[in-house]
């Protein structure tokens, strides 16, 4: 989905009339491909296009239903639902935003700053990728450990009246948008590592020369030359976060009020087999998404810089 | 410096002790050098002499170990290099990417938050002779027309000091030439101090008031073009502008106005106050274009040096002049130029010929003739093939 947003704003610069002749040959190598797509992604696609539409079978058990075009489906999730499609969005938007923030002063350290040291780059870098090794099932965990009402921290804050007596951390917004951004710091980081990596620091130097203070060559000249990196970032931050349900989960850090689309969706259809409105919200999220991330990567401008 | 408004005149450089080293060298030892506000300065030498590290210091974008630099009498030593009133035309061009040509003119302007930043870079353009491009990025421009973008990138702030890094090096031969004189007329015109950082010896010859050679992070000689070419001080000098013959030999006798050596047994003698040196083993040198060829041993003249008899090596022929390599016995190779006044070369590879050239023309070296190798003239026509392809090599990779 992130790719064919993608694909979608490429420029059309590509006029040579070499490449827009179609052979045969390319159509030939392109099919294993296209099959693949077709069977994996294509069928897949329509049959929850077709199951979120589908309508209870009459006199049937529970999870039984019937192809038909009931498209008050989309309706009734919307009203049911609709909180949890708004926190799914705030919370991923607002973890996104965070991992932004940490992340970009980390990625221009090990990219730009830390070139003179091939050892250290290498190192954090490393330490970057590390947490990866650890399932991340695992890592989150530990945070609900570290988080839960015995744990040192919870107890120190409290006694240091940080925290109210009957506060708690686990099961609130902020212990969920904590894990999703510690989650996806990674996936922020190495984007923009690469770009920031190749950041020619001739052009800071021309800024300052040309009277731009620190601030204003960070804001006029490496935030636009970093753009690539920002927008690959955010994009890979953000659109598995909004679609997450495993911090949201209250097997890890979520609670009853903090629920996401992606927990709906799984209570729906492996708890209450209510498999339309699983579907229907599954095509809602995607549709959401789709259009977010177009408008973002058009508006960004990074066409030229990609 | 002044927000909103531009400098109205130059303003004078000076340096006072800079050293600047880089773990494990040292780039610049000691340099003191004034530059009066409105010269054209030249700083020539070749490549990692230290003068683009001058440059680079006096932009702000190093600090020096040790020692002040000064702009127009303030001590900017401890500014960063966007309060400096120094703008610089960056031999990478560094031209933003991601702005438009217009909008990289105007860079500057809209931070010194100076009126009608727009209408000013229009007209910077029109002054390099690329407003119709004005709207195009830069990685759309061919190298020279950057290279354009980024002089008016610079000029168009008025800067009290302009730096040249290279900057011409990209461009062919026309366009330089009109370049070279668009930059004397705005300095002439705004009255600017120009600094210009360049390897080419012509380039500095043609455009710059003052030049200053530098190598090894010394500067060798300064002065006015003509006088570093007439007169230079160090071998090094004497070959990296222009070519010379030098020879090396004690002092055998000395006059109230000259001096004479003796070279293997020829006598040469150069005018005292065109000597560095007057006793002792020394380096003396005459230009090229001074000595003269015979084709029987002229007679004798107290004006002039005769030395020979030697055989040419070696005619090429290259238009207005043609070079001569003349193998002298015991002296070595010297290099003729002369000029092309009559149909054919006046002499053929292997006749015997004599030299000559003006007392008044030659020239003593302050160099300690231990360390002044002999001149070793490597300009046979392959050499010169050679370099002169290598040259045009690097010049195409640059376009």
């Amino acid at each position: 989905m992130a790719f064919a947003a993608f694909s979608s704003t490429t420029p059309s610069s590509t006029t040579d009339p070499i490449v827009r002749r179609r052979s045969p040959v390319a159509l030939f190598l392109l099919l294993p491909g296209i099959l693949y797509l077709v069977l994996f992604f294509l069928t897949p696609l329509v049959s929850l296009l077709l199951t979120s539409f589908q309508a209870p079978r009459e006199f049937g058990d529970i999870g039984q239903f019937d192809y038909a075009f009931r498209w008050q489906n989309y309706v009734e999730v919307v009203t049911t639902y609709w909180p949890h499609i708004v926190r799914s969005f705030s919370y991923a938007l607002t973890a996104t935003f965070f991992a932004l923030l940490i992340s970009y002063p980390l990625a221009y350290f090990i990219g730009v700053k830390a070139r003179k040291w091939p050892l250290l780059q290498s190192l954090m870098l490393v330490l970057v990728i590390a947490p990866f090794f650890i399932s991340f099932l695992l890592r989150t965990l530990a945070w609900k450990q570290l988080f839960s009402d015995e744990s040192f921290v919870v107890q120190s804050l409290k006694a240091l009246s940080l925290l109210g007596p009957e506060a708690h951390v686990t099961g609130t917004a902020f212990s969920v948008i904590f894990g999703l951004t510690y989650n996806f710091i990674p996936f922020m980081t190495l984007p923009l590592y690469t770009t920031l990596e190749r950041l020619d620091v001739r052009y800071l130097e021309a800024g300052s020369d040309l009277y731009a203070s620190p601030f204003h060559v960070f804001r006029k000249v490496t935030i636009p030359l970093s753009m690539p990196g920002i927008v690959a970032g955010t994009l890979l931050t953000f659109i598995p976060a909004a679609g997450d349900y495993i911090n949201a989960s209250r097997d890890f850090l979520g609670g009853t009020g903090t629920q996401m689309m992606g927990n709906v969706i799984e209570a729906n259809f492996l708890v209450l087999q209510n498999f339309p409105a699983a579907a229907a919200l599954s095509i809602i999220l995607m549709t959401v998404i789709l259009v977010i991330v177009s408008i973002y990567v058009k508006r960004s401008g990074t066409e030229e810089l990609l | 410096m002044a927000v909103g408004a531009f400098a109205d005149r130059g303003a004078d450089l000076e340096l006072v002790g800079i050293e600047k080293r880089f773990p494990g060298f040292t780039a610049i030892e000691n340099l003191n050098l004034t530059i009066p506000a409105g010269s054209f300065f030249a700083l020539l030498g070749p490549s990692g002499c230290g003068k683009t590290t001058t440059l680079r210091l006096v932009a702000g974008l190093e600090e020096p170990t040790s020692g002040h630099i000064l702009i127009g009498g303030t001590d900017v030593t401890n500014q960063k290099s966007f309060q400096r009133p120094v703008n610089t035309v960056f031999q990478s061009y560094a031209l933003f990417p991601h702005m438009t040509v217009l909008e990289n003119v105007a860079f500057g302007l809209r931070r010194r938050k100076i009126g009608d930043p727009v209408a000013k870079a229009h007209q910077a353009l029109h002054l390099v002779e690329l407003d119709h491009l004005a709207h195009r990025k830069p990685q759309q421009l061919s190298g020279g027309q950057q290279q354009r973008v980024a002089l008016a990138r610079a000029i168009v702030n008025r800067p009290a000091l302009l730096l040249l890094d290279e900057p011409l090096g990209a461009l062919d031969l026309k366009l330089r030439r009109q370049m070279q004189l668009e930059l004397k007329t705005i300095q002439e015109e705004v009255g600017l101090t120009f600094l210009h950082v360049t390897h080419d010896q012509e380039e500095a010859m043609t455009m710059a008031d003052t030049i200053a050679v530098m190598n090894k992070g010394r500067i060798e000689q300064m002065g006015e073009p003509q006088q570093l070419y007439e007169l230079p001080k160090t071998a090094f000098v004497a070959n990296f502008l222009g070519q010379s013959n030098l020879f090396t030999g004690p002092v055998v006798s000395t006059t109230s106005t000259a001096i004479a050596v003796d070279v293997s047994g020829q006598k040469v003698v150069v005018p005292l106050e065109r000597a560095h040196r007057v006793s002792g083993e020394v380096t003396i040198g005459v230009r090229p274009e001074k000595l003269t060829l015979h084709a029987v041993a002229p007679t004798h003249d107290a004006g002039r040096n005769v030395m020979g008899p030697g055989s040419v090596i070696d005619v090429s022929f290259s238009g207005v002049s043609t070079q001569y390599l003349v193998a002298v016995p015991g002296v070595g190779t010297l290099v003729v130029f002369a000029q092309n006044m009559a149909f054919g070369p006046a002499a053929h590879v292997g006749a015997e010929v004599w030299l000559s050239w003006n007392v008044d023309h030659g020239f003593g070296l302050d160099d300690d003739p231990a360390d002044a190798p002999r001149f070793e003239a490597d300009l046979d026509t392959k050499t010169i093939a050679q370099q002169r392809r290598s040259s045009l090599l690097t010049e195409l990779e640059e376009a």
